[in-house]
């Protein structure tokens, strides 16, 4: 792993994948590459993200800040320096409902 | 203006330019000001459209119980439609909403009942459906997949901003219901080819978002992701800090919320600059700076404010 690599926001649920890390460090050129980076050293983390080749239904990844889904997926271009988060899909939003 | 009713109040508000933060004709960026609401906020749309629709079918009779979860806005909003219609309200609120949001929806009469603070908005919406199975009599209009919803600013919201601004490029609000981004967006997409519809969605801090099994997330029936462009996730501090700049230099005291979707809106701002392109940028102010007071997000510097915020439900 570069020294400064792609930095990845942990959700509290998948911590225990990570030995309680909240942030863990990554390589790769898409997030798909990312996500099978991190599951070589956290076993069991890409499946908690990805399922049959797409992201769960509940499950938001946003490449600084900004959701993949609509920046083309799995195949969404990340580098280093880049912060990627993973976060549950909840019912909250702006807009104070 | 002279009108019959409060709800005759809803809409029709101001769209204004920031001059300031935004200089230059090339790249506009507009406020709607959704604070000048009858009860403050962008939320009395849905709740009058919402109620109107469920009278109109019959499901609403006079002394009739609505049942709503709602971290605060919309019951605000629906209790001024059931005082003036003459329901009941009981209200299902997260316990980490502000104090000023529990107090007003006291005040207009609603009964508060509140949902664990960890889970977020989810836990309300769980509790409210567990309330509604207990009280199949209750009127739960469910704001999250009430078409009504999205109806109200398909026919209220969009036609407005295009009425005022029929060059808009780009449309962004705040992803809760997704009630505004998909009846606005949805109203300008079939008017204008090109615009974008642009989300922007809170991250609040982990309290929130629980131990929720990735399995058991939470989807609006109102969402269609096709209806948007992009989607932006925005935290704390950037909300505030926008909030606050929203405040120094253009005189509108707004809710972090809104400063959230200004955030985006100026990201927006900075790469059509960037890019060279001609850029009018609509966003929604969803309510004013008051029901925030308590919070924290105005006092001291961005830490303090970042860290009061983390637990609540600041959006």
């Amino acid at each position: 792993m570069s020294e400064q690599g792609i930095t990845v926001r942990i959700p509290t649920i998948l911590r225990p994948l990570t030995g309680g890390q909240k942030h863990v460090e990554g390589s790769g050129s898409t997030l798909r590459e990312l996500l099978a980076d991190l599951d070589s050293r956290h076993d069991g983390l890409s499946d908690r993200v990805v399922d049959d080749g797409t992201l769960r239904r509940f499950v938001n990844v946003y490449v600084n800040d900004e959701d993949v889904r609509f920046t083309g997926g799995l195949d969404t271009a990340v580098a280093d320096g880049d912060e990627v988060t993973i976060l549950p899909a909840v019912a909250g939003g702006a807009g104070g409902r | 203006m002279r009108v019959d009713s409060v709800l005759d109040t809803v809409g029709n508000t101001p769209l204004v330019r920031l001059g300031r933060l935004v200089p230059g004709d090339r790249v506009r960026v507009w406020a709607k000001l959704e604070d000048r609401n009858p009860t403050g906020s962008v939320k009395d749309r849905a709740a009058t459209w919402m109620v109107r629709a469920a009278e109109g079918d019959g499901r609403l009779r006079p002394g009739a119980t609505l049942l709503e979860p709602t971290s605060g806005n919309t019951g605000i909003s629906l209790a001024m439609a059931a005082r003036r219609g003459g329901y009941h309200l009981v209200v299902v609120v997260p316990e980490n909403v502000s104090v000023e949001r529990v107090r007003l929806l006291r005040l207009y009469g609603a009964d508060v009942r509140f949902s664990p603070a960890a889970g977020g908005s989810n836990e309300a919406v769980r509790v409210a459906r567990e309330l509604s199975a207990q009280h199949p009599e209750w009127v739960m209009l469910d704001q999250y997949s009430n078409e009504a919803n999205a109806r109200a600013h398909y026919e209220s919201t969009g036609p407005e901003i295009l009425a005022d601004l029929p060059e808009i490029t780009h449309f962004v609000a705040g992803l809760g219901t997704t009630g505004t981004l998909m009846g606005a967006g949805r109203f300008l997409r079939e008017k204008v080819p090109d615009v974008q519809v642009v989300a922007a969605e809170p991250r609040y801090g982990e309290l929130v978002y629980g131990l929720r099994n990735l399995g058991e997330g939470f989807v609006p029936e109102l969402y269609d992701e096709t209806v948007l462009d992009r989607r932006f996730s925005v935290g704390p501090r950037d909300a505030v800090r926008r909030t606050r700049q929203l405040l120094d230099v253009e005189g509108i005291w707004a809710g972090v919320s809104s400063g959230a979707i200004l955030h985006a809106a100026l990201g927006l701002a900075t790469q059509a600059e960037k890019a060279g392109e001609r850029a009018d940028i609509a966003f929604i102010v969803c309510d004013g700076g008051w029901k925030y007071l308590s919070t924290g997000a105005f006092d001291g510097d961005l830490d303090a404010a970042e860290d009061a915020l983390d637990g609540q439900l600041w959006a």
